[in-house]
């Protein structure tokens, strides 16, 4: 038995510990925005937050999120409101769109850390989330947008 | 690529079958109906039996939703944007009140030029820019004439404008008023297109209508649906092409928490559990015995030396201007140059997937597909049903580039097979590692060139000689080889070299492997256009050229290809000095109907090569939406630029050594250079873009190589260490 806390509302699983969250969330939680892309934390599609921290969710055992607040993509914010993804829409940045999930929870947490990202602090932060099609310019442009807004959500 | 000629905006079209009018019947269920706002998990939705349907194309509801139903799938490319625009341009329609829906399969969805459903060749816009102009148009037609006999006005007197029809003399009636009107009425006889010229939405930049639901999770991909009572299924697949199943041990994998069934099916052995986690770790500890058969010691090294060999001797003439050889005996200069390219994997971000509701009278499949009417026949086979018993449900697609446009249906086939024998609905997933493991790869090349150049330093010959596998030997599309003894996908980009040579020969080997192949992304010039753009620039090199000049000289007869060559040199700064350890490189291409150029920014340090900066220019004639243009422009250089710098894979002892991103890497955004897209003005035919962005990187990224470091780059991915 496991009870963490997934956006803000609490959960209680009867899974196997060792469990990667990301299946967890997908599968018996329903919140199929968070991506499988390679099950070895090489793609960053699966990117969540535990306790504010951005992870790997596809190898992280659901036993870590114990205790803790999740928060996946469909909790980054009540109707699209949160800065990042009014800049997301801003830039149209997503093709496919399968990556952005992950991209978007990674990018959350570099304005939390660095309010006003250099390029190369966005290198860093966002070298771990591949797109394919190759939204990277867009998404560079999306994030120092995204920083000029009011961080509690900005102009519509 | 094919092409035809598309009719003149003005035209007087025809009547068509599809232009037919028909109250929509209520209590069909639409699965993923969207709308931008609406960013709710796509759900059942039930259109208002009051919608009216006027062709196959649109519906229009009292609640004045403009449906556009999208027959090409979507797969980041933008056509859930760029056709409905085409259709709301002609139709008038309040663009806010636009959103689009995947077409279920039927023949009246067919593209027009293939006569078959599907996704590819880059060539929805352009096969869609009269179908869904016209039926806008033919829409709007009848919403005109519903106002005009409310009114009791004659029709010519109204005018449209934002969903709306209005009458001159202050009365005004909204489409949503008059669908109910408008569906008892004939479809029109004859509908006048607009003039370009008043285009309010066509050539402009206008936001993609999937994006909201792709940033908040919403989007359903296929790897995401699910239905009640659907189990998982991971597969154990040979790890040999052509490798057969002798025996398998599963008495471990059936002890496993979650674990209900496993299966023999023709492609391996399946495990159906309960959720994809427990299916794969049993998955993993199943014993399996296989019959390694005739590839067990297949090997790309040996593979590539057989290639050269074979290139020594003439193969399948393809192109003969003239008498190359003879010319080469008699040139002043001589430059030979063998180029090779590897297999590649279409790396989708989500990784294949198919989902089966299969029934005793019917069959419902969920994937994202690219070949609809193929997918649905081959599902219906294994089904044993007949083809209008099993429904294609196609979902959105996390990645296409041609691999989910299977001739076999690999993926879609083997669910239907795991269904047969789950007793419940299924979902197949692949892990990362048995994508990339289960083939269907753009195959590997050897293009081997020779050229000579004369004493006032212009080209007298070219002759090239590529060997490879063919993507349409032993499938269905060998008709598409047009009885032709080479593959035209082997060698188009080439096969059409259009630098002015008095002699050029080209000429196919085509191998026999059992590795299986596919079109990928820009198909046969993604290996084309590497081995002539750089010989391109061999040839200006022994010519004592500027390659820029040097190709501007020989394209004379090409305003085309001119002009995107032009607009990238010009945009990059080709006459300005660059800053010491960065070179330029440039290359140009002709592919899927569309021109482009790439002026690729180069350093190399202590073999590392970073590419800074990427110009582009684009000439795709007529252009729907110049954002996705760019975006599909710079996705494509990012693409090819990946395959340039990083990617191969390569069989050892008939096993693919190649398993995840960590062997196989994709360009990331620390590596990504800045881009600029420049897209030409222009009224031609409208050609391709979801492709042609991708041939020009590689060749402009190793001209640039060169020009820093003097090395010249033939073989892919670029290694310094192997550069002459």
């Amino acid at each position: 038995m496991i009870a963490f806390s997934v956006n803000h509302k609490p959960v209680t699983l009867e899974v196997d510990a060792s469990t990667p969250l990301l299946w967890v969330i997908r599968e018996q939680l329903g919140l199929t925005g968070t991506k499988y892309g390679c099950g070895m934390a090489q793609c960053g599609a699966c990117t969540v937050h535990i306790g504010g921290e951005a992870v790997r969710s596809c190898v992280t055992p659901v036993s870590r999120a114990s205790g803790k607040e999740v928060t996946t993509i469909e909790g980054l914010s009540p109707g699209l409101s949160n800065r990042l993804q009014i800049a997301w829409l801003q830039e149209d940045v997503p093709q496919c769109g399968y990556c952005q999930s992950g991209q978007l929870m990674s990018a959350a947490v570099l304005l939390r850390e660095k309010p006003t990202p250099t390029d190369e602090d966005i290198d860093e932060a966002m070298s771990g989330n591949i797109c394919r099609c190759g939204t990277y310019l867009r998404i560079r442009r999306a994030i120092h947008r995204a920083a000029g807004m009011p961080a509690n959500g900005g102009m519509r | 690529m094919i092409r035809r000629n598309l009719t003149h905006p003005l035209a007087e079209i025809r009547r068509r079958d599809f232009l037919k009018a028909s109250v929509m019947a209520g209590g069909g269920l639409v699965i993923g109906f969207h709308f931008p706002g609406i960013t709710a998990l796509a759900s059942v939705t039930q259109p208002s039996s009051s919608a009216f349907m006027p062709n196959a194309f649109v519906r229009i509801g009292t609640d004045e939703r403009i449906t556009v139903i999208v027959n090409h799938s979507e797969m980041g490319q933008g056509v859930y944007t760029s056709l409905p625009m085409l259709l709301a341009e002609e139709l008038d329609a309040d663009w806010s009140k636009v959103g689009f829906e995947p077409a279920p399969v039927d023949p009246k969805y067919n593209h027009p030029v293939f006569g078959m459903q599907m996704t590819g060749g880059s060539s929805s816009v352009w096969s869609g820019l009269e179908q869904f102009r016209q039926a806008g148009a033919a829409a709007r037609a009848m919403l005109v004439s519903a106002a005009a006999q409310q009114w009791k006005i004659d029709p010519a007197s109204c005018r449209t404008e934002s969903g709306t029809v209005q009458n001159g003399s202050g009365g005004k009636l909204t489409y949503g008023q008059l669908a109910e009107s408008a569906a008892k009425l004939p479809p029109p006889e004859h509908v006048q297109l607009k003039d370009p010229k008043t285009f309010k939405l066509i050539g402009k930049p206008i936001k993609r209508l999937d994006t909201p639901e792709k940033l908040n999770g919403a989007a359903v991909f296929g790897i995401d649906v699910k239905l009640p009572g659907m189990l998982t299924a991971v597969i154990a697949r040979p790890p040999i092409f052509g490798a057969k199943m002798k025996s398998f041990d599963d008495a471990r994998a059936r002890s496993m928490p979650g674990v209900r069934k496993v299966v023999a099916i023709p492609s391996g052995v399946a495990v159906i559990a309960e959720t994809f986690w427990q299916a794969k770790m049993a998955r993993d500890v199943l014993r399996v015995e296989w019959e390694e058969g005739a590839m067990h010691d297949f090997d790309t090294s040996k593979m590539m030396q057989e290639f050269r060999e074979r290139a020594k001797s003439p193969g399948t003439s393809v192109r003969k201007d003239g008498d190359a050889d003879a010319a080469f005996a008699g040139a002043a200069k001589k430059i030979e140059a063998v180029y090779e390219v590897p297999y590649l994997s279409h790396l989708m971000m989500e990784p294949l997937n198919c989902v089966v509701d299969l029934r005793a009278d019917s069959c419902e499949v969920w994937t994202g597909s690219q070949f609809q009417t193929i997918d649905r026949a081959n599902a219906a086979k294994i089904a044993g049903l007949p083809n209008e018993k099993v429904q294609l449900h196609t979902t959105f697609l996390g990645g296409g580039f041609g691999r989910r446009a299977n001739p076999q249906s690999d993926f879609v086939v083997e669910a239907v097979h795991v269904a047969k024998q789950a007793g419940a609905p299924i979902k197949v997933i692949w892990t990362r590692e048995d994508d990339m493991q289960g083939g269907w790869y753009r195959p590997a090349f050897l293009h081997a060139v020779q050229g000579g150049v004369d004493a006032a330093g212009n080209p007298v010959s070219w002759r090239s000689r590529l060997v490879g596998q063919s993507i349409m030997a032993g499938t269905p599309f060998v008709a598409m080889m047009q009885g032709k003894a080479y593959d035209p996908a082997s060698v188009e980009g080439v096969d059409d070299l259009p630098y002015a040579i008095p002699n050029i020969t080209v000429e196919s080997h085509q191998a026999e492997i059992n590795v299986p192949v596919q079109w990928l992304r820009s198909v046969g010039h993604s290996h084309t256009a590497f081995a002539v753009e750089c010989f391109v620039d061999e040839l200006a090199s022994a010519a004592g050229k500027d390659p820029y000049q040097f190709r501007r000289a020989l394209l004379q007869k090409q305003p085309r290809h001119l002009g995107v060559l032009d607009l990238a040199a010009q945009k990059a700064g080709w006459d300005k000095p660059l800053p010491k350890g960065m070179g330029r490189g440039i290359a140009v291409h002709f592919a899927f109907g569309s021109y482009s150029a790439h002026v690729a920014e180069v350093s190399v340090e202590e073999g590392k090569v970073r590419v800074h900066r990427m110009v582009c220019a684009i000439d795709c004639g007529q252009y729907v939406n110049p954002g996705i243009i760019a975006a599909q422009t710079e996705g494509g250089a990012i693409f090819g630029a990946s395959a340039a710098l990083f990617q191969e894979l390569t069989f050892a002892n008939g096993r693919l050594q190649q398993t995840n991103f960590n062997t196989f890497p994709v360009i990331r955004i620390n590596e990504c250079p800045e881009i600029e897209t420049y897209i030409v003005e222009s009224q031609e035919k409208a050609g391709g873009i979801g492709e042609p962005g991708v041939p020009c990187a590689a060749p402009a990224i190793a001209n640039a190589i060169y020009a820093v470091t003097g090395k010249r780059i033939r073989r892919l991915p670029i290694r310094m260490t192997e550069a002459a």
